[in-house]
């Protein structure tokens, strides 16, 4: 370009070349669309349209937000109760969940007394485990925890397994020829074989964790970003369930963001090319 | 490099495999299979797809066994696996997880008690010689289809295997990169004289690298045709215009498709 005739022609190219590709970046469509979204939303609720009587407006959220909730510790402390109990339950998933699917891929006679059981928990969703999960935990919390951890779990049990199951069967026979033990195996052959699926199982089983601790706040719990929102609906507040609601998804997506950069760590060799 | 060049006798006798799967009747794969691999030599066993080439190799290796025959290495009954027999397969088998240089000191650091310095020592040799010195910290998703053949080259040799088994390695190369590789193997076996056995179902690949054809047939198959291939070396891609390259094709195509080979050789 230094020496281009575009540059020699119109000086001032260059810079709106700039500044189109930085447009291009942002994408502006989507830019326009947002703020659409937020127009409409405000304009349906001013308007009283059918269905919107009882929707706050944004802009009421955002005065309800910075005037009751940004410096409120009881909303700060939702946030830190939903994420505890999504980070215990989504590791103790993992901790458990990894090496029972390990097993259950490796060990034939083992998968044959435990699979089936599996099978027969694996489809009944984690909300209805709600009751006899506050029955049989001692406390709410630990019910709760309980319920996110079947969330997650059978998604990683089950992903692992096949993943044992499916390892290239010249990867083994490789390092068999060359001698390597049995430990050798595992740890540097089928470990890394089942790692895109446990990086798999994370992914979901985050996205399930955080959908089963709503509900199980909103069910059985007096704290959390899901109580929150649901103490909005009875307390007949609607900002409130909005920013719960928009509380949730920020989480939800600091969560995913989380994850993906400690995937993108287990496998550097997936992110080289 | 010095390869065990003298070693690497292997003997097939009456070989008989079949394949039990869940729900599928039984497949009879080989029977009466019987083939001497000449030490030093490079042996091609060619056969249409779909033939039980790979399943051979996969018995000459030791990841399965024969439900009947016995396999010989210099003498040695064959039982399972060992680094004496060395094979590269069809499809790339780097673990994608390790770099270049993981992939080849794994066979030294995990059978032998050879210490690192001296596996990567010996690797490093190695890969320079093929070419990939600059790329041993690249992971194997980062290499071109031909680099990883020869980093798989590089990570069997190794372990100086006494026999070398190549099932089809060149299949899905680009016909350049292909020839670059049959040209590039011929120039290590001539330069070693390393005991081979090369898989293909490509006749003209099959003829400029062997001294000598089996060709696998019948059903379950077994070893129906056996050509001495007395092209001259070191071998150029010259001798695939060569008088006695068309006989030895000839002859091969009659071994492969019976009567109807004059129609297929046009």
């Amino acid at each position: 370009m230094r020496n281009g005739e575009a540059a020699v022609q119109m000086p001032a190219g260059k810079k709106s070349a700039k500044r189109n590709k930085l447009l291009k970046k942002l994408n502006w469509r989507g830019l326009v669309a947002i703020a659409g979204f937020f127009l409409g939303w405000h304009l349906v609720v001013v308007m009283g349209l059918p269905g919107f009587k009882e929707i706050s407006s944004p802009l009421m959220v955002l005065q309800t937000f910075f005037g009751d909730y940004l410096t409120n510790s009881v909303y700060w402390d939702s946030w830190l109760q939903s994420f505890k109990r999504v980070i215990y339950g989504f590791i103790l998933a993992q901790v458990i969940g990894i090496p029972l699917g390990l097993l259950l891929g490796t060990r034939e006679s083992f998968n044959n007394l435990v699979y089936p059981v599996i099978e027969i928990l694996r489809p009944i969703p984690p909300l209805a485990w709600v009751p006899i999960s506050i029955l049989f935990w001692p406390t709410a919390e630990s019910s709760i925890i309980f319920i996110t951890f079947i969330g997650a779990f059978f998604i990683i049990v089950i992903n692992i397994h096949d993943a044992v199951r499916s390892i290239k069967k010249e990867h083994l026979w490789l390092a068999q020829s060359l001698g390597a033990n049995s430990r050798k195996i595992f740890l540097r052959i089928m470990i890394p074989s089942v790692i895109p699926s446990i990086a798999v199982g994370m992914t979901l089983g985050m996205a399930v964790t955080w959908n089963v601790v709503i509900a199980a706040e909103m069910i059985a719990s007096d704290s959390g970003l899901g109580r929150l929102t649901w103490e909005g609906y009875t307390s007949h507040t609607v900002s409130v369930v909005i920013i719960g609601m928009i509380s949730i998804g920020l989480a939800g997506y600091v969560s995913t963001a989380v994850v993906d950069y400690l995937e993108k760590k287990m496998m550097p060799w997936r992110i080289a090319r | 490099m010095n390869v065990n060049g003298l070693k690497g006798e292997l003997v097939a006798t009456k070989l008989r495999k079949w394949y039990h799967r869940k729900g599928h009747a039984p497949v009879h794969v080989l029977e009466d299979c019987s083939f001497r691999i000449e030490p030093g030599k490079l042996t091609v066993v060619m056969g249409t797809s779909g033939c039980g080439k790979s399943t051979l190799a996969y018995l000459l290796c030791g990841f399965l066994n024969p439900d009947g025959g016995e396999i010989r290495l210099d003498g040695q009954l064959v039982r399972g696996v060992s680094p004496d027999r060395m094979m590269v397969f069809q499809e790339t088998a780097l673990w994608p997880w390790m770099t270049v240089l993981e992939n080849v000191v794994f066979g030294p650091l995990a059978g032998s008690n050879m210490s690192r310095e001296t596996a990567t020592q010996k690797a490093m040799e190695l890969l320079v010689k093929f070419g990939l010195g600059e790329f041993k910290d690249k992971y194997p998703g980062q290499l071109s289809g031909g680099m990883k053949r020869r980093a798989e080259l590089a990570q069997a040799l190794i372990n100086s295997p006494k026999v070398m088994i190549l099932d089809e390695p060149f299949r899905g190369l680009d016909v350049m990169t292909r020839e670059l590789m049959q040209e590039y193997y011929i120039k290590l076996y001539e330069e070693t004289g390393l005991t081979t056995l090369f898989i293909t179902s490509e006749l003209e690949e099959a003829i400029f690298l062997a001294d000598r054809i089996l060709i696998m047939g019948g059903s379950p198959s077994r070893m129906v045709k056996e050509l001495e291939v007395d092209l001259p070396h070191p071998r150029t891609f010259d001798v695939l215009a060569s008088e006695r390259y068309l006989e030895i094709k000839k002859e091969a195509l009659e071994a492969l498709y019976g009567e109807n080979a004059e129609q297929v050789c046009i």
